[in-house]
């Protein structure tokens, strides 16, 4: 328990909404966790617990190994106290404003009525002026805004307001920084630049960070690690290649990213579904494969496709959508059912043709049974 | 009580609490402190009225009413209604007028006709006694018709009280009557005539009755500045039980009857917003039709559209451009025929007593109301949010129950001085005293200031303030650095409202002046009470002027909501 921020069971309930379950979470020194979730997931409530903002009902919250919320266990260690006492547990609260914790909002909240220097400068009261100034020049340079300081926020560009939000924050060295939806103010074309930078600009000063999106480019994109929210519990906390490739449950595996749902069935060579064998498990009943539209290959058919039903299904471009870089094909299957493929730029079958549709070879797609995904052994086929 | 507030408050009755479900969670966490802080603004801003309750329950065993209780009660309801009947005739009928038909002047009407609001009662008052009073012209003839019976004078006064209070007061009921036509009514009045509905079946059948929250609203301020005036209506010898409230107390300095009476006016008021209730019933404006581009009003021809002027001039020259004609009239030729007037020891000193209230009331009101916003965002509370609304009904206590509430508790601190020992006290109660009409200022005129000021804070995203917790800053800090600076502008407009306000204020200070200390106000009326009709037009003059200024931010809002363009003939 020595993170950055550590969080021991905390509950937040509004009413008999409950907000936030007995959440446990400890984000390491230099961290950036990214926290998704549908809106009134917990996410928000989430940061303002940390922030200092709310009050939790119930756990610990500590920023830096200190207890800024909740029950502490001093240990008692003054000359005068008897040796053998029973740790002494007392309620702790640390206001926002001592809680050594950044934040930076959507909206990027900037104080309208003072100078970039000045809403720098604003976090560094107590100290010296000549130190101020140097902060103040140290964080510019870090954002790449050296020459903005006797500027007003509405004189910058969004994207350079968020820069500002963000050097602000980490003028007086927090503990944390928290972001709350830090780029969906900003123009698509702008945000991927910003979100790489606001990156770069973390792991250069090793801050711990906290981002709260509803974004999963963004998470994936961003994050050490994704903690994905649903109804006041992280459900999964995982790298991104965890939490995309081997979601814990269909809720997971539905939010982050597409996919399809196909019913299996088990046979002597091992788990199927229409697309074709999945694994050779045969222990496995009643499950659905997780299919993301990558792991689904269209060819047209020919010989080598005759005969092939074992590893995949004959349908019908049903709608072709085009994304640019890549073009997304719906696919009927014989069943009926419609899975989604991701083609490549230079593959766009018109609507109707017939396609032989299949896993890609090396793609090992979840399990689902009821709403958990279940472990398997890889794909030997 | 500012007017935009007071319009403010009766939009926000009938139209859903701005600052109810969607206000944002702040700083939850709950600082106990600032917590405390609003609660006990919104304790002592409560006691007069509560000294009041207790003065009047505490001595009801031995009840000392005047003898002519019967008639002020009857006098009173008679004036509410007439004033009521006149303000719905004339503010509905002139914002349906403005509203749905195209005439000439039409745009500048539709909002010089808020323009009465700057003019006082008790201005209007004297200048109508003037024209229409006994020494007027009309009563004249009319007495040597009905003779020296009196009856010409009971005719004149419950002809000329009805009508100065109507004309002043209907700006009310326009400008919620109009802002009701023109936000809701426009898609109904657009459906109803394309069902084939006449112009007056569709406002009857639908219009009517959409506007029927606005009217309950703007019917429900009137209602309350009528019972408030105890001043204007003394010219006119009509004796309502804010009168009585005067009179007593100023009669025999009688606590148990004042409290008595007063308590009596307070379930006048209480009997008005519970009508208000009951007329508004379950409805409510929806906004969200806010944003229609407004139907093109109706092209009127031939006499119609001189008729149309003729009513809005008529209303408009009544209330305000008549009087103000004459008060000019009369401050050109007064000064002429004695240019010392100006000059005089009693104008200078008459100037810098309300000057100097003025600056104490909207300085104290916009203090309080600056912490009171700033406590409610830090705290972020239920309890703190309610108290602060508390704070703000001090609008809907008229102003004699205030006054009296202000004596009783400076009496009942003054027992307590005695009792510490302090021999006769402060000595402050009979005699009157200056801070007695500050408390009552700060009580009558919080509820302006807290909401200009709170209108600047919602300007101030929550996130602001966070970012600057988060930044380490402490409470006092934040309101220093952040809070302030950004609310400066409301600011600003709460020391004008409240400053205003307090000017024009007569009977609060009336009731409870000093001997000897006059504001610009009570010389006005003075001077009007002694029939000095040319001396008292100079400050009269002074006062409307001041008066404009709250008028024009209701103006400027009307304007802006204005289209430039929208006749099709």
């Amino acid at each position: 328990m020595t993170g950055a921020l550590d969080l021991t069971g905390v509950s937040k309930s509004y009413g008999d909404t409950p907000a936030v379950r007995a959440l446990d979470l400890s984000v390491a020194q230099g961290e950036i966790l990214a926290l998704i979730g549908p809106s009134g997931c917990g996410k928000s409530t989430l940061l303002r617990l940390v922030a200092g903002l709310e009050r939790p009902d119930q756990g610990t919250l500590r920023v830096g190994g200190e207890v800024v919320a909740g029950t502490a266990s001093a240990v008692p260690n003054s000359p005068n106290s008897s040796v053998g006492h029973a740790p002494v547990t007392r309620a702790q609260w640390v206001p926002p404003e001592k809680r050594r914790v950044g934040l930076v909002f959507q909206e990027h909240a900037l104080f309208p009525h003072l100078s970039v220097g000045d809403n720098i400068r604003f976090g560094l009261d107590g100290v010296r002026r000549t130190e101020q100034d140097a902060r103040v020049r140290e964080v510019l340079d870090l954002v790449h805004l050296p020459h903005v300081a006797d500027r007003y926020p509405h004189e910058l560009s969004g994207g350079e307001q968020q820069r500002i939000a963000l050097a602000r924050a980490l003028a007086p060295r927090p503990a944390v920084v928290l972001m709350d939806e830090p780029f969906s103010s900003l123009d698509e074309s702008l945000r991927a630049r910003v979100r790489t930078d606001t990156v770069d600009i973390l792991r250069a000063t090793g801050t711990t960070a906290v981002l709260v999106t509803h974004d999963q480019t963004e998470a994936l994109t961003v994050g050490d690690r994704i903690g994905v929210m649903r109804d006041g519990v992280i459900e999964q906390l995982g790298t991104p290649v965890q939490v995309f490739e081997r979601p814990v449950s269909r809720f997971v595996a539905s939010f982050m990213g597409d996919a399809d749902f196909l019913p299996s069935s088990v046979d002597e060579h091992g788990l199927a579904c229409e697309l074709g064998l999945v694994t050779v498990q045969t222990d496995v009943a009643d499950a659905e494969v997780v299919v993301r539209p990558h792991e689904v290959s269209l060819t047209l058919p020919g010989p080598e496709t005759d005969g092939a039903e074992h590893h995949g299904a004959l349908a019908v471009v049903d709608r072709v959508e085009y994304h640019g870089a890549f073009i997304l094909h719906t696919v009927l299957l014989p069943s009926g059912r419609t899975v989604r493929s991701w083609q490549p730029h230079s593959i766009r079958y018109p609507v109707g043709t017939k396609v032989f549709a299949s896993i890609h070879p090396g793609m090992v797609p979840s399990l689902l049974v009821g709403e958990r995904t279940v472990t398997h052994a890889p794909n030997t086929h | 009580m500012s007017l935009q507030s007071r319009v403010d408050q009766a939009r926000e009755r009938t139209s859903g609490s701005r600052t109810g479900l969607r206000a944002p969670r702040l700083t939850g966490a709950g600082r106990p402190r600032w917590s405390a802080i609003v609660v006990l603004i919104a304790v002592v801003v409560s006691i007069p009225v509560v000294s009041v309750l207790v003065q009047a329950f505490a001595s009801a065993g031995s009840l000392a009413l005047p003898g002519d209780l019967g008639l002020m009660v009857l006098s009173t309801v008679a004036l509410l209604l007439l004033v009521g009947l006149g303000t719905s005739v004339l503010g509905v009928g002139l914002a349906w007028l403005v509203t749905a038909y195209e005439f000439p002047g039409r745009r500048l009407f539709s909002w010089m006709l808020v323009l009465p609001l700057a003019m006082p009662a008790y201005v209007l008052g004297f200048l109508f006694l003037s024209t229409f009073g006994p020494a007027g012209g009309p009563a004249r003839a009319a007495r040597e018709v009905f003779g020296g019976s009196g009856f010409v004078e009971l005719l004149s006064g419950w002809f000329g009280a009805p009508v100065v209070m109507t004309l002043t007061l209907y700006p009310y009921v326009y400008l919620l009557s109009r802002a009701a036509f023109r936000g809701q009514g426009q898609a109904t009045w657009d459906a109803a005539r394309m069902l084939g509905a006449s112009p007056w079946r569709a406002f009857r059948q639908v219009l009517l009755p959409l506007a029927r929250p606005a009217l309950a609203g703007g019917l429900a301020v009137v209602m309350m500045e009528t019972l408030t005036d105890f001043a204007t209506v003394q010219y006119f010898g009509v004796r309502t039980v804010s009168v009585g409230v005067y009179l007593t107390w100023k009669g025999s300095f009688d606590f148990a009857s004042a409290a008595q009476l007063s308590v009596l006016v307070l379930a006048f008021a209480v009997m008005v917003l519970t009508a208000e209730r009951i007329l508004r019933g379950g409805a409510r404006y929806d906004s969200r039709g806010g944003h229609r581009p407004p139907a093109a009003p109706t092209l009127l021809t031939g006499a119609g559209r001189w008729w149309a002027f003729a009513a809005a001039g008529a209303v408009l020259a009544a209330g305000f451009v008549l009087p103000v004609a004459q008060l000019l009239w009369w401050a050109v030729t007064a000064t002429a025929a004695d240019s010392s007037a100006l000059s005089t020891s009693r104008f200078a000193t008459n100037l810098t007593n309300s000057a100097v209230m003025a600056a104490l009331a909207a300085i104290a009101c916009v203090g309080l109301a600056l912490l009171l916003t700033h406590g409610v965002r830090m705290t972020g509370g239920r309890l703190a949010r309610a108290a602060a609304q508390l704070t703000t009904f001090g609008y809907a206590v008229p102003g004699a129950v205030i006054g009296i509430g202000v004596l009783v508790a400076f009496a009942a601190f003054d027992g307590w001085l005695e009792a510490l020992g302090v021999p006769g006290g402060t000595g402050l109660v009979v005699t009157g005293s200056v801070l007695g009409i500050l408390a009552s200022y700060i009580v009558r005129f919080l509820a302006p200031a807290y909401q200009a000021v709170d209108a600047s804070f919602t300007t101030i995203s929550p996130s602001v303030t966070n970012s600057a917790f988060s930044l380490g800053a402490s409470p006092l800090r934040v309101l220093r650095r952040v809070h302030l600076p950004m609310s400066r502008s409301g600011i600003a407009v709460a020391l004008v409202l409240v400053a205003v306000d307090a000017v024009k204020e007569l009977p609060l200070v009336l009731l409870l002046r000093p001997f000897g200390f006059t504001t610009v106000s009570v010389w006005v009326y003075e001077l009007a009470n002694e029939n000095f009709w040319e001396q008292a037009a100079l400050p009269a003059l002074l006062i409307v002027a001041l008066a404009i200024v709250p008028v024009w931010f209701l103006v400027r809002q009307v304007r802006l909501a204005e289209p430039h363009k929208q006749v099709i003939s």
